[in-house]
């Protein structure tokens, strides 16, 4: 890699002399140069740069370019596609058999081995490695010795791993969990180097992965630099020459930015240019949609929210919501009015269904102040919904939708805002149980399965369950959907339990929501995938 | 003049334990930011547990403040969220807001001081006038309209600056951020300046020093100016503070990886050990800029005297 880059170098500078052309970038010229470099905008990302330890879109941009995991997703279908895996087997849905594809190395020479999974599995669920995302491994047997929910771990490793040859090992689960393979294209189940183990903090400084690209520099909070990597032996390998990360202090910066001509590419359009931006940007600016749900969740632990008849005091709320009028209006069409819970990447077959939601997510205030009064009309007279005012613009929707129950109530008074400071200050009132009224929430999906859209958000005690939704009729169905070997049966039974759910209204589902991109002229096969994050090795240059 | 600085620099330590204490009371207030770290989803408690451990945060407030004050004094100003060391964002960030504050005072003290001196000097002429209403203007007008302007004009459609600094923030990109920062103050500068050299004007020893045939420029930068110019000091000394722990619009605007941006951050995701380190950095470099301030008046007024 180096090598090319000083040829290149070279006959940069011998053009340059010889016909004063210019060659910027680090690439060369002419149409779609495979050398050369685009400049994209990022923003710091919150956590440590490793696998397990990252949980939001900055730094899951960076490891879905520099790792490649068991399961990669179709850029296009979200549907999840061997990549490292040569076969994943089993018979019980409990016991799995994980063949690795021969040929793979890391960036940095290493083979990838069963070893380096399990190695880098056992370092993720590890209580005292820290990692944010350790509970992906909580299916897995043992997790319960290796991460205790109080106290000491009493084992280092997972028992439910076992290495049984040199590209083989298997998987036990606590339970069965037909879906599993499907979850193993998430950003935590990639495999790690030992370099990752022997010299911690040095990876840290300059990651090393099996992807794609590779690290070729990284300011921490202000750039990082990737480079196409020559020997990458994978089918997906980079269209251009690498990716400089940008880190913006503000996406309206970034905007003005790919604007004047400095920048490439723009992933998060700010909520202020979606107006101008089909005239600035034209064919250039792409909205599509992505795996991100919006709802409006309940405070079940509270008495006058799960009361009997309450269910039609939600019901009645979300049909008070004119869902078309704000998408349109606040969102300019970069949110799509949801009919059920889940989001339609999925895809039919998936088990997004349209409508499922049926009346009760259409707008029909005659109809929604009558179910509130059979229901015993809102509760002290008033709802308030409580959001973070600090990101997100969550403000102007949140004034529109109580605008909108206002306007179909009759009453000036029937649902006001409740702004909250900060982000963490909105987390700990969750955790805390101190939410009064219903409040926003919001899920961008961890891997395009219609599990990951009720499971943790609404199954009895889950990890997302903000609003302590609990329901056995639910639970159940879901527990039989996960035990289901046939796809479509299980896909049958989650839809099931999405029934009960809207049977309940245990969240109002407001909107799916796009990823929206903007590039500019020098790029040209620019595609966000179903996480909207940017199909980076798919971008041709020049 | 010496014992007077010891004074002062003893003085500073209370001041300085008061602003640290306050800022860490000010933002442990807020609750815990363990909470807003795991994105939408709650943090698992084993590790939430194993986090707050981790940064102290399990300990009464009284302790985590001893214990933030005594790494202090061994250089250790804790770690970020992102596992990295509070000095090494300061020494990132520091470097990059001084050098834009310099562009700033640079600014506030040439442009800002000539424009008083001949304001000052043509009372009431068409050059007054318009200097005057400008200054209103730009006092009037936020920083953040002037800067996305200027940014949109220059930057967008001139092209004749970039409109994001880039990573290095060499002084040349600065240029614009610095001027668009230092407006405001500039527009103070001026105006100080006017009224104090107006008002010096008419003052004996200037009619003396015309009567003794000094020559006009010298009775302007030795007797006018220097004796005008003690309000100036004080406004630009305590602006130099102000401009570094204000710069977060600007900072923001033009991408400036700065000070502001680490607050800004550091608040956002309600990082004490950030927030604390920058303020109390930033009460230090206040302290010093008033000391300084002080210590000037002696200079430009000999009568001045430090017991």
């Amino acid at each position: 890699m180096r090598g090319v880059g000083h040829a290149r170098w070279a006959v940069c500078a011998a053009a340059a002399v010889l016909a004063t052309a210019g060659c910027g970038g680090g690439g060369g010229s002419g149409g779609g140069d495979a050398g050369a470099v685009l400049s994209s905008s990022w923003g710091d990302p919150q956590n440590p740069l490793e696998p397990a330890n990252t949980n939001e879109v900055q730094g899951g941009k960076v490891l879905d370019m520099i790792f490649r995991g068991l399961k990669k997703y179709d850029p296009e279908t979200g549907e999840a596609q061997n990549m490292l895996a040569e076969k994943i087997e089993t018979s019980d849905s409990q016991n799995f058999t994980v063949t690795v594809k021969d040929g793979w190395t890391f960036s940095n020479g290493e083979k990838v081995t069963a070893q380096s999974f399990v190695d880098a599995w056992n370092y993720g669920a590890s209580l005292k490695n820290n990692q944010r995302n350790a509970y992906f491994f909580a299916y897995i047997d043992g997790y319960d010795k290796v991460h205790p929910e109080s106290g000491e771990q009493s084992a280092d490793t997972l028992s439910g791993l076992k290495v049984t040859g040199p590209l083989t090992f298997t998987v036990k689960l606590s339970q069965k969990f037909s879906t599993f393979p499907d979850t193993l294209g998430y950003p935590a189940f990639a495999p790690l180097p030992r370099a990752f183990f022997d010299d911690h903090d040095a990876w840290l400084k300059k990651p090393v992965g099996n992807g794609p690209y590779m690290v070729d520099n990284y300011t921490r909070g202000s750039q990082m630099s990737l480079r196409k990597w020559e020997e990458y032996p994978g089918p997906d390998k980079a269209q251009n020459g690498g990716v400089d990360l940008k880190v913006y202090t503000d996406n309206n910066t970034a905007y003005t930015d790919l604007m004047a001509g400095n920048l490439d590419l723009v992933d998060d359009i700010p909520a202020a240019q979606l107006k101008n931006v089909k005239s600035d940007l034209g064919d250039r600016y792409i909205n599509t949609p992505a795996g991100i749900i919006q709802t409006i969740a309940f405070p079940f632990y509270d008495n006058d929210w799960s009361k009997p008849g309450s269910e039609k005091v939600r019901k009645g709320l979300s049909m008070a919501i004119d869902r078309k009028q704000i998408t349109d209006t606040i969102f300019q069409q970069t949110r799509t009015p949801a009919t059920d819970w889940t989001s339609p990447v999925l895809g039919e077959d998936g088990g997004y269904k349209a409508g499922l939601c049926g009346k009760w997510c259409e707008f029909n205030p005659d109809e929604a102040k009558k179910l509130i009064e059979e229901g015993g009309g809102l509760p002290g007279g008033q709802v308030k919904i409580t959001y973070n005012a600090d990101t997100g613009s969550h403000k102007q929707w949140v004034d529109a939708v109580c605008n909108s129950i206002n306007n179909a109530l009759d009453n000036d008074r029937a649902c006001v805002g409740n702004p909250v400071g900060t982000f963490a200050d909105f987390r700990n009132q969750i955790t805390d149980q101190k939410m009064s009224g219903p409040f926003r929430a919001g899920w961008q999906m961890d891997y395009p399965l219609i599990q990951n859209f009720l499971q943790p958000l609404y199954y009895t005690g889950a990890s997302s369950n903000d609003g302590k939704w609990s329901n056995e009729k639910f639970d159940d169905l879901v527990d039989r959907a996960n035990a289901e070997t046939d796809t479509a049966k299980a896909i049958d039974l989650f839809q099931q339990a999405e029934e009960v759910l809207r049977d309940e209204m245990g969240a109002i589902p407001l909107w799916y929501q796009n990823g929206s991109a903007g590039y500019s002229q020098r790029l040209s096969d620019v595609e966000l995938n179903p996480f909207s994050v940017p199909v980076y090795n798919e971008i041709k240059v020049g | 003049m010496g014992r007077y600085v010891v004074r002062r620099l003893l003085q500073m330590i209370p001041v300085f334990i008061g602003a640290t204490l306050l800022i860490f009371l000010m933002v442990n207030v807020m609750g815990d930011p363990i909470a807003g770290l795991c994105g939408d989803r709650e943090c698992d408690p084993a590790t939430a547990a194993q986090l707050r451990h981790e940064f102290g945060l399990d300990q009464p407030v009284w302790q985590q403040y001893a214990t933030y004050m005594g790494n202090l004094f061994t250089g250790d100003f804790g770690t970020a969220f992102n596992g990295q060391p509070v000095t090494e964002l300061m020494g990132t960030a520091f470097p990059v807001t001084i050098r834009l504050t310099v562009v700033a005072i640079l600014f506030e003290i040439v442009v800002g001081i000539v424009l008083g001196v001949v304001t000052g000097l043509r009372r009431g002429r068409p050059v007054d006038t318009g200097v005057l209403l400008l200054t209103l203007v730009v006092i009037s007008v936020p920083t953040f309209v002037t800067g996305l302007l200027l940014q949109l004009l220059l930057g967008v459609k001139w092209g004749w600056i970039d409109p994001a600094v880039s990573t290095e923030a060499p002084f040349r990109e600065l240029i614009v951020p610095g001027l668009v920062l230092a407006s405001v103050s500039l527009a103070y500068v001026t105006r100080l300046t006017r009224t104090s050299i107006a008002e010096n004007r008419r003052s004996d020893y200037v009619r003396t020093a015309v009567a003794k045939g000094l020559p006009r420029h010298r009775v302007i930068t030795r007797h006018l100016l220097r004796n005008s110019l003690i309000p100036v000091v004080t406004f630009i000394g305590t602006d130099i503070g102000a401009l570094m722990g204000g710069a977060i619009v600007t900072e923001r605007i033009f991408n400036i990886h700065g000070v502001g941006y680490q607050l800004y951050q550091g608040i956002l995701r309600q990082n004490t050990q950030t927030v604390v380190g920058f303020v109390t950095v930033l009460v230090l470099v206040f302290l010093v800029a008033n000391l300084l301030v002080d210590l000037l008046y002696a200079v430009l007024d000999p009568r001045i005297r430090y017991a």
